[in-house]
């Protein structure tokens, strides 16, 4: 089975195909074809996940693609238990977010290629996921970017929403620069060799110095930064809010930003010898927790909280990373379990959405006794994200929290337990802001249909639930599944579990105290000019727009169109002109009489005999 | 036993007549017949030559020629009926529509 895990990526990417060319023609406007694709993915990546649990080893093989001189490029796949704990979240997440969108997205004008673009996504995420080199990867880099940007633009109509996807495009296309002078540098450094298990075995037998490992591994960095939305390039995700909800749920989840945090992962022999990378590393996971929770203690629209919400568990894996090897499997535990409830809380949010047809917090209030089910579904995402024990939250963002402690990166520790007391006061205004007190919009919400609800109430299960996967005292299959040689570490302390829940559930009852009784001005408004600087994204917008984007696109812009209309197409219109001009006067010999061409020819003719016979 | 200076010349003319037609005529039919003239000035040289310099393959040549020729004024005459149901005439000075 294991041997035709590329059926897995393929089989979304034919879906893609056939709902792309068939369209509206099929039943269901093609969106049976995507959801049957993903579930028959799904199926066969839950029994590769099985044959790995079972002992079976990495398993690798490629096929040539095409050599460029001494650079030979494969087509292949890899897979550990790291590609098949991703494969079942892809896919998982996607067939939820399908089922989903049945409902959310239903009459639609552009259903089928919605379907279309959902199943490239997933097909380019799988293909990222499964590749066993760095082109091959790069290449479901860029899909995923892509794809991305078509979602997040589907209602394109609204140029907010267009900008949005542009602005995604171009943040993350930022980070993607140094990302290919990475790949440039390792495949370069390993004589031509773009093999992700052969690079790895490379660096960790000291044959590429620490030195190039340490450029290498902050290039490819770079790309995992704009990806996954972290400081400096965390800019774009929550403008992506922009795409359908369904849409955030799975590049909250499972795609798309996940593949940042996968890179690092992947890529993790060239991380683990270089102790600057891993510093660095550590320090942008901590920098960004810290300022994506406290932006999304402002927000008023629903899905932003959860944006940053993202940007700020993202952060918490990235940190996790940062820590050395102790830290890898904590991180990707993280990401497993923060998939199901993050994409839980997404399709809560879609599914109050969907009833009050606003994004605005301040509108909505007193939505619990109307919608039972988006309700209790949402109380478990929300208590699963603060970190409640058991729920799946807890076992993974502790274990983030003791594995700081425990490798003495306290700094990193104190952070993620101040933002850990950010999440539960932000989650808990969230909560309370859209589900408690009164009504505050206009119109009578009502619970959403069952096929959407259906998705909601099975990952809340799973976010119960699935922490169990990783619990310490019971020697989760988790940590077996996906682990880095050196990583093996203590895992459990009483003392700082107990801190940990301490933390959240004070900042529930900060939450609790400051929201219970909603208040036409915040209560954090009190706060002033920090207020102001949360609210302003840290200047942030305004640097990028007045610092880079004014200067590039007034004087450098400018100058170049400028140059283009005048040289660039002066060159081109004066070829055809001076072309026309030409023709104008050697159109007369065209007279159309026969006779006349046939004497030119005969003069031709006669002209050559005689040079001819001359030399 | 003609002397082989006589038949090129002979051909020559033939040649030349066959130009003059061929460039001055407005005749469509009367064109295609100049170029039969043409053609058969060359086939009158391939011949003589085949005589003087005992080789049959400028007999053959011509014969050749010959089959070609036909084949040219059969569709060339197709043509000029053709031309002549559409325009109703076969003035080439006229036929002169393929220009700028």
């Amino acid at each position: 089975m294991i041997a035709y895990s590329w059926l897995i990526p393929a089989l979304p990417a034919v879906a893609f195909f056939v709902i792309f060319l068939l369209g509206s023609r099929l039943p269901g406007r093609g969106a049976p074809v995507g959801i049957v694709a993903v579930a028959a993915s799904l199926g066969m990546s839950i029994v590769v996940l099985g044959q790995i649990a079972a002992g079976h080893g990495p398993f690798e093989s490629s096929i040539q693609w095409l050599q460029v001189g001494g650079l030979r490029l494969e087509f292949g796949e890899y897979i550990d238990g790291l590609t098949a704990v991703f494969f079942v979240v892809v896919c998982l997440i996607s067939l939820c977010s399908q089922v989903y969108s049945l409902g959310y997205m239903k009459g639609d004008r552009r259903f089928s290629s919605y379907y279309a673009f959902l199943s490239l996504f997933t097909a380019s995420m799988l293909n990222l996921v499964i590749a066993d080199n760095l082109f091959q990867l790069l290449v479901g880099w860029e899909l995923v970017g892509i794809c991305s940007y078509l979602l997040i633009g589907h209602w394109w109509e609204e140029k907010e929403n267009s900008d949005a996807a542009i602005k995604a495009f171009v943040v993350t296309k930022t980070g993607d620069v140094p990302f290919l002078f990475g790949i440039f540098v390792l495949t370069l450094a390993a004589g031509g060799v773009a093999n992700i298990p052969q690079i790895s075995n490379m660096a960790a037998s000291g044959q590429l110095g620490t030195g190039l490992l340490t450029v290498a591994a902050l290039l490819l960095f770079g790309g995992a930064i704009g990806k996954s939305a972290q400081f400096p390039l965390q800019v774009w995700l929550p403008d992506a809010m922009a795409g359908p909800t369904p849409v955030s749920a799975l590049i909250h989840a499972a795609t798309m930003v996940c593949a940042g945090v996968y890179l690092v992962g992947r890529m993790y022999m060239v991380f683990a010898p270089s102790g600057h990378a891993l510093a660095f590393v550590g320090t942008i996971g901590a920098i960004t927790m810290l300022i994506a929770a406290t932006m999304a203690l402002v927000q008023d629209d629903i899905k932003r909280v959860l944006a940053y919400s993202t940007v700020s568990q993202l952060a918490y894996m990235i940190a996790s990373l940062g820590l050395g090897p102790a830290g890898y499997t904590p991180a990707f535990f993280h990401l497993f379990t923060h998939a199901f409830f993050k994409a839980l809380l997404f399709y809560g949010a879609g599914s109050v959405i969907h009833a009050v047809h606003t994004n605005n917090m301040s509108e909505m209030g007193g939505l619990g006794k109307r919608m039972r089910t988006t309700y209790w579904t949402f109380a478990v995402g929300t208590a699963a994200l603060i970190g409640i024990p058991p729920l799946a939250g807890f076992w993974s963002k502790d274990d983030i929290i003791a594995t700081a402690f425990n490798t003495h990166h306290y700094a990193i520790w104190i952070v993620a337990l101040i933002t850990a007391f950010l999440t539960a006061v932000y989650m808990t205004r969230a909560f309370l802001m859209t589900f408690r007190g009164e009504y505050r919009g206009e119109g009578h919400p009502h619970e959403s249909p069952a096929v959407m609800l259906a998705p909601m109430v099975f990952l809340a299960g799973l976010a119960i639930v699935a922490g169990f996967l990783g619990a310490p005292f019971i020697h989760g299959a988790f940590h077996y599944w996906v682990a880095f040689p050196g990583g093996e570490t203590e895992r459990f302390n009483w003392a700082l579990t107990i801190l940990t829940v301490a933390v959240g559930l004070t900042g529930i009852g900060v939450g609790w105290v400051l929201y219970r009784d909603y208040r036409e001005v915040d209560p954090l408004k009190r706060l002033g000019g920090l207020w102001t600087l949360w609210t302003r994204k840290y200047f942030m917008d305004d640097i990028y727009n007045e610092g880079i984007r004014h200067p590039i696109q007034y004087p450098i812009a400018g100058a170049t169109a400028s140059f283009d209309r005048t040289v660039i197409d002066g060159a081109v219109n004066g070829v055809g002109l001076s072309t026309r001009r030409l023709s104008g006067v050697l159109r007369y010999i065209q007279s159309g009489n026969v006779q006349r061409y046939a004497v030119f020819l005969f003069a031709g003719v006669a002209i050559l005999a005689f040079v001819i016979t001359r030399l | 036993m003609i002397h082989l200076t006589i038949l090129l010349i002979f051909a020559a003319f033939l040649f030349s007549a066959g130009v003059y037609g061929v460039l001055a005529r407005r005749n469509a039919v009367l064109v295609l017949m100049s170029i039969e003239l043409m053609l058969n000035a060359v086939n009158v040289n391939l011949v003589a030559f085949a005589q003087y310099l005992k080789d049959l393959t400028g007999q053959i040549f011509a014969l050749f020629v010959i089959a070609v020729a036909a084949g040219e004024v059969g569709i060339g005459l197709a043509i000029v009926i053709l031309i002549y149901r559409n325009r109703e005439t076969i003035d080439v000075d006229k036929i002169d529509l393929l220009k700028w």
